[in-house]
C-alpha cells in the first residue's frame, strides 16, 4: 500500500512522536522503500498455519500471591528528575512525585 | 596477559601470579589510551571497577573463587547495573542510572567478575552497523574507517582491540553474530529462554537474548556458565537444569574429533548477494571441518529470504510496544517546552528517540493499526512458524548447519546509513534463528580482502538445534585448536604522548 505524508503524520500521531513537514516527507521515502521489503509476505499462502508467538511450546508460569520484592521507594526517588530551569534538586517533595502541571 | 584466555588469566590470578587489581588495571590503562579513539566505552568508574578488583583478590586469598573472579568484564549498555549510567544508547536514558541489577549483572557479581564498563550500541538495539547511538559510532579495531557491526558494537570493539578480557551482548537479530563476524571474535547467541532477560532494557521481546563475546568458544562456555539460568523474574526464562558448558570440549577422539558429525549446508546460504571473498573463507573452513571428521550434507532452508520481511514487522511491532513507556512522564527524556500533555509526549519522544528508532516505531504502529494486524503482524507470525518448520525439517538431516555469519566484512561507517534497507539485509544469514529461537554462533574463520586491499576477518556461523550450546561450543572449540584465527587481534599503535 502507498502511503503519503498525511499517512506519516496519523501514524506519528498514533505512536506519540511529533514530525515536521520535512521530517514526514524523508520518513516517507525510507518508510515506502521498508514497506516494499515487507509486501514479499503477502505472496506466501499461510491458510491452516497457526501463527508463532513463542519459540518453546511452554505456558505461562505463576507463582504465588506473595510479595517478593523490597520496597526501593528512596532509590527510586533518588533518581527522579531535576525539577529544572537550571536546578539540580530532584522533583520530589515530601515522598511525592512533582510531575509537570498538565490539566488546562 | 591481554591475549591470554579466561582459563589461563584464573590461573595466574589463583598463583599469585598477578593480582585482579593489576589485571582490571591493565585494560583500565588499555581503555584510557585507546577508547577515545575507538569509542567502546560510553560509561566508566575507575574507582568503582578498582574497588570490584580489591573485592575478587580478597575473595581468591579466602581460597573461594570462581571460573571468573577477577576477570574483567565489558557489559553491553543495555543491562541494568545498580548505580552505573544505564543509557542503551540513547538520548532518552542519557540521566538514568539504574537502581538495581540485571540478572545477568548479578550472576557476574556473584561469580566476583569486574565490571570494567558500559559498552557503547546501536540506540536501543536498533542498527546493524553501531552508527545509531546516541553517544556516537564505534570504529572497528581492525580499520578505524570502517563500522564494527552492530547493535553490539562497543562489546564487540571492545574484545576484539583487547580493552577487556570478554564481554556480553545481545541478540535480536544477528546483534551478536554479526559484529563477531566483522570484528574477529567467538560469539554466541543461546536458546530463547535460556538467558533471563531480567533487567535487559526491551526491544523486541519475542527475539531478544543476551549472549557471550569473547576470543574464544571455551571462553563463550566459562561465561555461560554464569550467565544461564532459570529466573523466575523473567516469564520466559525455561526452567531448566543448570548446564556446565564446557563440559563437551575435552572429550574428543584428538584424531578425529568430529568424527560423525553431519554439518548441514544450507543452499540459501551461499546464494547471490554474498561477497565471493566471503564465502572463499568459509569453503575453507568446512574443509577444514571435513579433516576433523565431519561429515558434509547439503540442506535447504527455502524460506530464509522471508526472514528479513517477518522480522521487520515482528521487531518493530513489539518495539512499538516495548517503547512506548518512555513518555518524558513514567521513563526518558522530557522536553522542557510545550503546550499541554499530548504535546508533552510528542516534543519528549520526538527529542529523546533517534532517527533509526522513530522509523521503527512507526513502522511497529502501522503494523498493528487496525485493518493491517491480519495483512502484517498475523502473517509475519504464521511466515515465522514456516521458517522454525525449516530449522526442524533440516536438523533431522544433519547435527549442526554452516554458513557465513554476514554477506561482507565490515563495510565503511557512512556506506548504508542512508539506505535501511540495504543496512537491513546485513542480517541475512542470522535473523533466522531469532525467529525460531534457535542458538547459533559465529567463529572467526580467516580474512578477506576488501576492494582497497584491507585484510578484515570473518565469521563462520554454526547454528544448532535448541539447548544445543554445549555441542556447538565444542564443534567451535575443536576448529580452533587446530585454526588460530580467533586468536589473532589488531595491531593498534599507541597515541601520541601514551607509555
Amino acid at each position: 500500500m502507498a502511503l503519503s505524508t498525511e499517512d506519516i503524520k496519523k501514524i506519528a500521531h498514533l505512536a506519540r512522536i511529533e514530525v515536521s513537514d520535512s521530517d514526514a516527507a524523508a520518513t516517507l521515502s525510507k518508510l515506502t522503500g521498508i514497506l516494499g521489503l515487507i509486501e514479499q509476505m503477502q505472496a506466501v499462502n499461510t491458510d491452516g498455519i497457526v501463527p508463532m508467538s513463542h519459540s518453546q511450546d511452554v505456558v505461562q508460569r505463576l507463582r504465588d500471591d506473595v510479595v517478593t520484592k523490597t520496597n526501593l521507594r528512596e532509590a527510586f526517588q533518588k533518581i527522579s528528575p531535576a525539577i529544572g530551569n537550571g536546578s539540580e534538586e530532584r522533583a520530589v517533595d515530601g515522598g511525592l512525585y512533582l510531575v509537570p502541571k498538565v490539566i488546562e | 596477559m591481554i591475549n591470554s584466555s579466561l582459563k589461563t588469566l584464573a590461573q595466574m590470578l589463583a598463583n599469585k601470579e598477578i593480582s585482579s587489581v593489576e589485571l582490571t588495571q591493565t585494560f583500565l590503562n588499555r581503555i584510557d589510551a585507546f577508547n577515545p579513539e575507538i569509542n567502546a566505552y560510553i560509561a566508566l568508574d575507575h574507582d568503582r571497577t578498582l574497588a570490584q578488583a580489591k573485592t575478587a583478590d580478597a575473595r581468591i586469598a579466602a581460597g573461594n573463587a570462581t571460573p571468573l573472579t577477577g576477570i574483567p568484564v565489558a557489559q553491553k549498555d543495555i543491562f541494568c547495573a545498580q548505580g552505573w549510567k544505564t543509557t542503551c544508547g540513547s538520548k532518552m536514558l542519557e540521566n538514568f542510572i539504574a537502581p538495581y541489577d540485571a540478572h545477568v549483572i548479578t550472576q557476574f557479581n556473584n561469580a566476583g567478575a569486574v565490571n570494567l564498563g558500559k559498552t557503547n550500541m546501536d540506540e536501543f538495539a536498533m542498527g546493524s552497523s553501531n552508527e545509531t547511538s546516541y553517544f556516537g559510532g564505534v570504529k572497528n579495531p581492525w580499520d578505524f574507517s570502517r563500522v564494527p557491526g552492530g547493535s553490539s558494537g562497543g562489546s564487540a570493539a571492545a574484545v576484539a582491540a583487547r580493552l577487556c578480557a570478554a564481554a556480553t551482548g545481545t541478540d535480536t537479530g544477528g546483534s551478536i553474530r554479526q559484529p563477531a563476524s566483522l570484528c574477529g571474535f567467538t560469539g554466541l547467541k543461546p536458546t530463547y529462554g535460556v538467558v533471563s532477560r531480567y533487567g535487559m532494557i526491551a526491544f523486541a521481546s519475542s527475539l531478544d537474548q543476551a549472549g557471550p563475546m569473547a576470543k574464544s568458544a571455551e571462553d563463550c562456555a566459562l561465561m555461560m556458565n554464569v550467565m544461564a539460568g532459570f529466573d523466575e523474574r523473567d516469564s520466559t526464562s525455561l526452567n531448566r537444569d543448570k548446564e556446565d558448558y564446557t563440559r563437551e570440549l575435552y572429550n574428543s577422539n584428538p584424531n578425529k574429533p568430529l568424527q560423525g558429525l553431519r554439518v548441514g549446508l544450507p543452499k540459501e546460504f551461499f546464494a547471490d548477494g554474498l561477497d565471493a571473498g566471503v564465502a572463499k573463507v568459509i569453503e575453507d573452513a568446512i574443509t577444514e571441518y571435513q579433516k576433523l571428521g565431519a561429515e558434509i550434507v547439503e540442506i535447504s532452508l527455502p524460506n530464509t529470504g522471508l526472514s528479513i520481511p517477518v522480522y521487520y514487522v515482528l521487531a518493530p511491532a513489539e518495539a512499538s510496544s516495548n517503547l512506548s513507556r518512555y513518555d518524558g512522564v513514567r521513563y526518558g527524556h522530557r522536553a522542557s517546552e510545550y503546550t499541554d500533555l499530548m504535546d508533552m509526549y510528542c516534543k519528549s519522544r520526538a527529542e529523546g528517540f533517534g532517527a533509526e528508532v522513530k522509523r521503527r516505531i512507526l513502522i511497529g504502529t502501522y503494523v498493528l493499526s487496525a485493518g493491517y494486524y491480519d495483512a502484517y503482524y498475523l502473517k509475519a507470525q504464521q511466515i515465522r512458524r514456516l521458517i522454525a518448520q525449516d530449522f526442524e525439517e533440516a536438523f533431522k538431516k544433519c547435527d549442526v548447519i554452516m554458513g557465513p555469519a554476514a554477506p561482507s566484512t565490515a563495510f565503511k561507517a557512512g556506506e548504508k546509513v542512508d539506505d535501511p534497507v540495504a543496512m537491513y539485509l546485513q542480517d541475512i544469514y542470522t535473523i533466522s534463528t531469532n525467529l525460531a529461537g534457535l542458538p547459533g554462533m559465529s567463529v572467526p574463520a580467516g580474512f578477506a580482502t576488501s576492494t582497497d586491499g584491507k585484510p578484515l576477518p570473518v565469521g563462520l556461523q554454526i547454528i544448532g538445534n535448541y539447548f544445543d550450546e554445549a555441542r556447538m561450543l565444542n564443534v567451535a572449540h575443536q576448529y580452533q585448536q587446530v585454526t588460530d584465527w580467533h586468536a589473532q587481534a589488531p595491531t593498534l599503535d599507541k597515541p601520541e604522548g601514551t607509555a
